[in-house]
């Protein structure tokens, strides 16, 4: 009995071990690592995030759609540079996820386009996504947002230090201590 | 070992595209230094408004070399991470920084007003300037700098834009120089602005 409950317990840990690494809980059929999201110009109405989406199973999955409260709408997309020309398409029927195998989305190729944007993406803060799968179904999901030089091939070295100042126009801070 | 050669197809094949794209430019700086005004040579009049509405010509930009790089403000990926290397570059040209001007001209005229780019831009550098205009005159300036872009529907009935993704550089006379690509490594992309600043005219 001490043997068995031992046992459990080591078991329990070990399923510990993943699960703090990656969202989307013991038991989901896709594992989501690493998610972060770009932090966007003033003004910009379109952000993208990125994650590698690893599936567990033996049978090919496909994410279908995606939503968060801070875009209108949410689509996974495809971006090329062709000829030097940059072109971005709609993943047609969902993007695959093979069997026991997994997909990155990165600068530069698929990512998740957060389209409306209701408030910009600031560094340091998080969104809420909610990624849709043909068979694991919801999977909701924190993204962290990392600066706007994160992740490309020259900007991204220097981390979240990149911006310097500039990200700091927060909203609000300042404009409630305006003079009368 | 598929996959591998796979990849090494596609590799070639993208390597062979740029070489196709080098060349044409190669023949378009040629034709451009030799003067001669002909369907490779890139740049030409324009007028269009800046960030801050105010009306902007060629002749605006005349007498300084400068960058300029089209996209637009609803562009995810590419824009911003071009506009924020673009950032990082000026601040290492220092003083050099001033012999140049900086322009964004939208491929997306309809959705970027001056105020919606001026707020865009306000994340970058205070160098680069936002330009846009009519469809009409957004075709003409991309016509003369030999600029793709094509409006992509989206399920939603919105649209992204396809867009060439360089950044032209043109010397102080308004002619063709060279290119910065996509993602270019810093340390060549701020060589190439420097020799361009240090052709800027002393006044």
């Amino acid at each position: 009995m001490r043997i068995l409950a031992k046992l459990v317990f080591i078991a329990a840990l070990v399923a510990a071990v993943p699960a703090a690494f990656a969202q989307g809980g013991g038991n989901s059929k896709i594992d989501v690592e690493k998610p972060w999201a770009r932090a966007t110009p003033a003004g910009a109405m379109s952000g993208a995030a990125y994650m590698t989406l690893a599936n567990k199973t033996a049978t090919e999955d496909r994410l279908t759609g995606a939503s968060s409260n801070v875009a209108a709408k949410v689509q996974v997309h495809e971006m090329k540079v062709v000829n030097g020309v940059m072109q971005m398409r709609e993943v047609a029927g969902g993007l695959v996820i093979p069997a026991n195998g997994s997909v990155t989305l990165k600068p530069g190729s698929y990512h998740v386009m957060l389209m409306g944007l209701k408030k910009p993406l600031v560094a340091g803060q998080s969104l809420a996504l909610t990624l849709t799968f043909a068979k694991a179904g919801n999977i909701s999901i924190t993204v962290p947002i990392e600066a706007l030089g994160g992740g490309s091939g020259n900007g991204g070295m220097g981390g979240m230090g990149g911006m310097g100042g500039m990200q700091h126009d927060q909203p609000g801070g300042m404009g409630k201590m305006e003079m009368k | 070992m598929m996959q591998a050669r796979r990849w090494i197809i596609i590799t070639m094949a993208g390597v062979a595209g740029f070489a196709v794209a080098a060349l044409a430019i190669v023949f378009a700086v040629g034709a451009g230094k030799a003067g001669h005004i002909g369907v490779a040579s890139i740049g030409g009049p324009f007028t269009l408004v800046d960030d801050t509405g105010k009306p902007v010509s060629d002749k605006t930009l005349a007498g300084k070399p400068y960058a300029i790089y089209f996209g637009y403000t609803y562009c995810p990926e590419v824009c911003p991470t071009t506009l924020f290397d673009l950032t990082q570059w000026i601040k290492k040209l220092g003083p050099d920084a001033d012999k140049l001007n900086y322009v964004f001209v939208t491929v997306d005229p309809e959705r970027d007003t001056p105020k919606l780019m001026h707020a865009y831009l306000s994340s970058f550098d205070k160098h680069i300037r936002g330009f846009t205009g009519t469809p009409a005159q957004i075709a003409k300036i991309a016509g003369e700098y030999r600029v793709y872009y094509k409006k992509v529907p989206t399920s939603d009935g919105s649209y992204v834009m396809d867009h060439s993704s360089m950044i032209y550089l043109m010397d102080a006379d308004e002619r063709f120089d060279t290119v910065i690509t996509y993602q270019e490594k810093d340390a060549s992309a701020v060589s190439k602005l420097k020799a361009l600043a240090s052709q800027a005219p002393t006044s």
